[in-house]
Formats: structure tokens, sequence, C-alpha cells
């Protein structure tokens, strides 16, 4: 069976939605920066799909002028580079939560409020 | 002409007080530089002078009988639908007259100063001030709108206040310049009123626009004008706001000649002179009387307070009042012309008296033997001394008193004639009028005598360890210059009886077609031989009322004073106390005022203001209470809220 857009997409919202439970549910940290990594690249897979299916429309001559096939790649970089910047900033903060806290339960650290 | 060249007389005066305050700033040895900054000041004066003096040779080589306005602008300044204000100017017959005198007088006025201020430690805040004020003033009298006007309104009142309070370290003088600046600020308001009022009527502030549609003004009118007379009596110290006038000569006397005597007091009457198509409108007919009727008892009144002042700039300064008090009433004749004549020859001689009188103080105050150098009971025989202010202080005080043929006599003459002759058709209360004004041309000839005479002739009252010195060349030419002017000034407007129709040449070739007098042509012919008599009774008073003078004193010297007394009996002290106006408003005005300030506004503040600001913070502080529990701190919930956002978002998008 040659995959198609419609089985990437099911997998993209897939990952995307058990990042989701993952980031409410999870009370390790650690745990729930992978599931935020996990939602973008949910994002990341979509934005290539319809990466494609604008450019295989373009060679068949029917897409709009005005969309770019190359822009959801592009997009795409944009999202790796942000991950990795996020990436370094939240692994800094869970070990500095670690090192006053010697665990890393999210849930303890809730004194910036009201 | 360009609009470069004639954008300078504007922005010259200004760059003058901008170069010397910036440099005077920040340099403390450019502070010490007086000729300098003399010269810098000087200039920026005198150059515009030469330049509207162009304009002036320039406009009237034109083709006869029409003239246009020299118009020329620097920037805009409100743009909006269907509202463009620019500072545009323009220069017709009234500007260029009006630009002449502030400009010239100005910078005679400028070099003085370079004599008088010498060593002041603020002499370059004082020249700064100067600049700053021509500036003020020329967009004043220049400025094609009423918008400029009233920048120069403001500019010019704000100069005066600055330079009233230029000895600030004095409270008496810095509560003479707050007290100018509050009573200026009542008939501000006024103007702002008129203002608005007449942007409602024609939807501009040009005057060409303004004037053109005078006539379909209708009832409005009378509002208008009445509105524009009480800002001129502000700005130019008639009841009731003449107070602060008097006690603007805590100013140095350059100030008092420039600003007090000759320029920016003139503006009520440049305003009025300006719009008069308004004021000629039958609607506004009342509102001319009531000109009429004020500015004789200002006149008045201020002639009488002038008799009993031993103060030689206090004398001065009541003088002035009482002669803006002539101007007021030719406008309330409608005789336009012959006010502007009368602000012309009145800045030359007043502004020579005041520089005279400027002169003397500094002469007394040199001395260090005298205790008030401005009371003329302890001057006297001053002639010796200074034999250059004694000659124009003269040549002034005979032209201010109307003595033929010096320039006070004709516009003089003119004023009382037209009020005279406005009695027939136009209501007999000018009648009335007429007769307080020649009382006081009787007072007016006495008091200048009498203060000439004690000050420079007589016996010599002063203590003789020193004697005075004739001031130094800076301030004894602009007195020559003035003095002159003084005397010839007033053939510009020859009496039209005595030397035929066309001799007048401000009524009928200058301001022809551009200002238009109530016609009082007829009547003056029909009552030919009145006229004569009036100037008859002109000689009689001016010529009789100084030699009697002269000789009276001249016989019983300072002690004169005494049968003075007599002779007015209780009015006397009165007179000396000011009519008590001051106590007056002192117990009406200032007292209600600052005891509900002290009682109304305080609890007004403490409770409603103080209770809205501390109201608004305790309201949100109990919100902020209730609300700020959704802040838990937990990460998650954060999360989840912004989750739900999303499917929300994303349910209105795929859905909605």
């Amino acid at each position: 069976m040659e995959p198609n857009a419609f089985m990437y997409l099911t997998v993209s919202a897939f990952m995307f939605v058990i990042g989701v439970v993952g980031v409410l549910t999870r009370r390790n940290g650690i745990v729930v920066f992978m599931c935020v990594e996990l939602m973008l690249n949910a994002v990341n897979l979509s934005l290539i799909t319809f990466s494609k299916m604008h450019a295989v429309a373009a060679a068949a001559g029917g897409t709009a002028a005005d969309v770019n096939p190359a822009a959801g790649s592009m997009m795409v970089f944009f999202v790796m580079c942000v991950a990795a910047a996020e990436a370094v900033v939240g692994l800094a903060i869970v070990i500095a939560i670690f090192r006053n806290k010697l665990h890393i339960d999210i849930n303890d650290v809730n004194i910036l409020k009201w | 002409m360009n609009n470069t060249i004639l954008s300078l007389i504007v922005l010259l005066p200004l760059a003058g007080a901008t170069l010397i305050g910036l440099t005077g700033f920040l340099n403390k040895q450019f502070r010490h530089m007086e000729k300098l900054i003399g010269i810098i000041a000087t200039a920026a004066v005198a150059v515009p002078f030469f330049i509207i003096l162009s304009a002036f040779l320039h406009f009237s080589s034109g083709h006869d009988g029409h003239h246009d306005a020299i118009k020329f602008s620097i920037i805009p300044w409100i743009e909006s639908a269907g509202l463009k204000i620019g500072f545009s100017y323009h220069l017709d017959q009234l500007s260029l007259l009006m630009g002449m005198i502030v400009t010239g007088i100005g910078s005679l006025i400028h070099i003085y100063s370079i004599g008088y201020m010498h060593h002041d430690k603020g002499f370059y805040k004082f020249f700064l001030y100067l600049n700053l004020f021509i500036f003020s003033m020329l967009n004043l009298i220049l400025g094609d709108n009423l918008a400029v006007l009233f920048l120069g309104w403001e500019g010019v009142g704000v100069c005066s206040y600055l330079l009233i309070g230029f000895w600030y370290e004095d409270m008496e003088k810095a509560k003479a310049a707050q007290k100018a600046f509050v009573a200026n600020r009542i008939g501000d308001f006024a103007m702002i009123g008129a203002m608005f009022m007449i942007f409602g009527q024609v939807q501009s502030l040009s005057f060409a626009d303004i004037n053109a549609s005078a006539g379909s003004f209708g009832d409005s009118a009378f509002w208008i004008t009445l509105l524009l007379f009480i800002a001129a009596t502000g700005k130019s110290a008639q009841i009731p706001l003449y107070v602060w006038l008097p006690d603007a000569m805590a100013g140095p006397t350059p100030v008092s000649a420039l600003i007090h005597a000759a320029t920016m007091v003139t503006s009520g009457i440049y305003l009025i002179a300006r719009m008069h198509p308004i004021f000629s409108v039958p609607a506004a007919e009342p509102v001319l009387m009531v000109i009429a009727c004020v500015a004789a008892l200002t006149a008045i009144v201020a002639a009488l307070i002038a008799v009993a002042q031993n103060d030689i700039k206090k004398v001065l300064a009541y003088s002035t009042v009482s002669q803006l008090g002539f101007m007021f009433m030719a406008l309330g004749a409608g005789a336009y012309t012959t006010a502007i004549f009368h602000v012309m020859t009145h800045a030359f001689f007043k502004a020579c008296l005041f520089l005279g009188s400027g002169s003397v103080i500094h002469a007394m105050d040199h001395m260090h033997t005298v205790k008030d150098p401005q009371d003329i009971r302890t001057m006297g025989g001053l002639q010796k001394y200074m034999p250059h202010t004694s000659k124009t202080f003269w040549i002034s005080t005979l032209a201010i008193a109307g003595c033929f043929p010096l320039s006070g006599f004709f516009s003089k003459d003119e004023i009382l004639a037209n009020t005279f002759f406005s009695g027939f058709d136009h209501g007999s209360i000018y009648f009335a009028v007429w007769f307080v004004g020649t009382i006081t041309a009787v007072l007016t000839a006495f008091y200048m005598t009498r203060v000439t005479y004690l000050t420079f002739n007589g016996k010599e009252r002063f203590p003789h360890t020193s004697h005075p010195h004739e001031s130094s060349p800076f301030m004894t030419i602009p007195l020559w210059i003035l003095g002159i002017l003084a005397a010839v000034g007033g053939f510009l407007g020859l009496n039209q009886a005595m030397f035929g129709h066309d001799s007048h040449i401000l009524n009928h070739t200058w301001f022809h077609g551009l200002i238009n007098n109530r016609d009082l042509e007829h009547t003056m012919h029909e009552h030919i031989s009145l006229e004569w008599g009036l100037i008859i009774l002109a000689f009689i008073i001016s010529y009789g009322m100084v030699y009697f003078t002269y000789n009276f004193y001249k016989k019983y010297d300072i002690e004169g004073e005494i049968k003075v007394k007599k002779l007015f009996g209780k009015m006397y002290r009165p007179m000396e106390n000011k009519f008590y106006v001051d106590e007056f408003y002192e117990k009406t005005i200032l007292k209600p005022f600052v005891w509900a300030g002290e009682n109304i506004v305080v609890w007004f503040d403490k409770n409603i203001i103080d209770g809205i600001v501390n109201g608004s913070a305790s309201v949100t502080a109990a919100i902020g209470d209730v609300i700020r529990r959704m802040q838990t701190g937990y990460v998650t919930h954060y999360a989840l809220v912004i989750s739900i956002g999303v499917v929300i978002l994303l349910g209105y998008l795929l859905l909605g």
C-alpha cells in the first residue's frame, strides 16, 4: 500500500494528541519536555506533508500561483531551530530545579502564584 | 521681495533670542560680553526694521489707490479637514505701520538698554527676553489670521511677565509680574471666546475671510465685539483690568518704555482696528458706546491718579493708561485710523518720556545718596546736569500735552473732534465722552508739566554730596531720535480743517480702502465753525495749561503741591491712593478666592479628588483579590487552559 497524505496527517494528529495529553498529565519535567518536542514534531510532519501536496499539485499545474511549495519545508527548519533553542533553555531550567529540590516534579514548582 | 527675506522679519528676532539664550546658558564667559550681546540683539531687531522699511517703500510706490497686501508664510501649522492655519503673515497698511513702530522703537530701546543694563548680572537674559518679545509682537501684528495673532498675544504676555519680574529677587517685583500675568489672562479668556464664536460663524480664522463676511454676523456681532473689547481691556489696560500696568513699572525702565507704553499695550487697539468691520455692523453699535464710555472713564480716572503720584514712573504709567483711554475713545467713536494715529504719536512721545525717566533714575541711582531714585520730590534742577534728557523730556511733555504743532496736538484733537461729532448722529452720550476727554486733556497738560518741572527745573532737592551725570550716548541718542519723532510725527495726520482735506495723509491716502471709519465728514462740514472752536479750545487747553502749570511751580516750587492738595480737597487722598481700586479688588475678588481656595477647594480636593483616586485603586484591588485565584502556580493548569482555548478557537474556525 502506497502511503498517502491522509496517512501522514493521521500519524501527525496522533502524535500531537499524545503530546498534549503527556504535557497535561505527566509530572516529570523531562517527560513533559519530551511531550512538547513530540507536539512540535507532529506539526513538522504535517507541514512537510502539506508542502509535498502543494508541490505535487503545482507539477500538475493545478495550484494557486501565490502558494510557494517550499514554504512548508522552510517553516520546518524554523521550527527545528526554535525547538533546539527551547531544548537548551528547558533543560537548563530542569537542571536548576533539580539542584534546588533534588527532584523534577513540576507540581512541586508552584510558588509563582497569586 | 521674496518670501525668504520677508520671513527674516519674524525669524531674526527668534534667532537672536535663541542664540543669546543658548550661548549664555552654556557659556558663562559670553554672559559678560555685553557689547557683543547688545549688537546681536539690536541687529536682530534693526534688520527686520529695514526689511519692513523697504517693504513699505515698495508698497507705497505701488499704483495709487489700490494696494495689495504683501504676503509671506513660513510653515503650515494646523491642517485638518477644512481648517488650514499657517504661520502666514501679511504686510498691509496697518501691519506695516505697526511693524515700523515696533521694530523701529524696539531697535532704539535695544540700543538704549545696552547703556541702561550695563553691569546687570542678567544682561544676556534681558536681551533674550527683549528679542523674544519683539518676535511675539511681530507675530501679533503681522499674522494674517487670529491663531497667529493669538500666539503673539500670549507670547507678549509671557515676555511681559518675564521682564516685569526681571529682578525677581525682590518679592514686590515678582508679585507685580504675577499680577500682570493674571490680569492679562482674564482678557485672554475673552479672546478665546471671541475666536470660538468667530470660527463658529465663518469657519475660518483668517482676517480676510472674517472681515469679508462681517456683514452677515447679525446679532452675534454684539457678543463677539464685546468679547474682543474685554480681551483688549486686559492687554491695553482699560477699566476694569488696568491695575496691572502701573505695577508693571517694577520692570527695568526700557521695558516700561517698550512694552508698557509703546508697543504691547497698544495691541488691543490694533486688534479692534484690525477687526473693525465687525465693530461697524449695526448690532455692534452699543458696544462702540460701551467702549467710548469705559475709555473716557479710564482716561479721567488714570489722569486724576497721575496728578497725585510722586514716583516719576508711576506718573508716566497712569499717563499711559489715560492715553490708552484716549485711543479707545477714538475706537468707540468708530475712528479706527485716528486711534492708530494716536498709537503712533503716543509710541514716540511716551517711549521718549520713559527712556528719559530711565535716564533720570539711572543718574539718581548712581549718586547713591538718594533713598528712592524715582521720587520726584528728591529731584529738581536736573536740567543743568542732564541737558539732553531734559530737552527731549520737555519736547515729549509738550507733545503729550497737545501743543501745536507737536504730534500730540494732531492726534488728540482728532480724537476729541471725532467723539464730539459722533454726538450729533450716534447718540448724545458721545458729547459726555468728549467732555470727559477734554477735562482729561486739561489734567494731562497739568500733571505732565508738573512732573517735568519738578524733575528738571526749580530748586535742586537732592543732597549735594555728589551730583548727577548725563547718561552715555547709548541712551541719549535714542532719546533725541524719539524726541524728534515726537515733535514731527503728527505731520502724517494734519488737521483737515486747518490744512485742507488731503493733508491728512494717514486717513485719506494711507488707510484709504483698508479701514473705513464711521463717516463723520458730512457732520463735520455742517458744523465747520464748531470744529474751529474745538481747535481753538485745544490751543487754549494745551498752551494755557502748560503755561499756567509752569508758572505755578516756578512760583511755589515743591510747595505748590500743598496748594494742589487744597484745590482737590477731599478728592486728593483717594487720588493719592489710586482710588483704593487695588484694595477693592483685594477685598471683593482676591479675598473670596483665597477663602474658597482654603476651604472649598481644599475640601473638594481631599474628599472628591482624593476619593476618586483612592476609590479606583481600592476597587481594582478588590477585583484583583477575586480574579487572581486563577493563578494557581501549576504549569499543567495553564497548559490545560491554553489547550481548551486552542480547541475552542479551532472549533470556531472549522465549524463557525
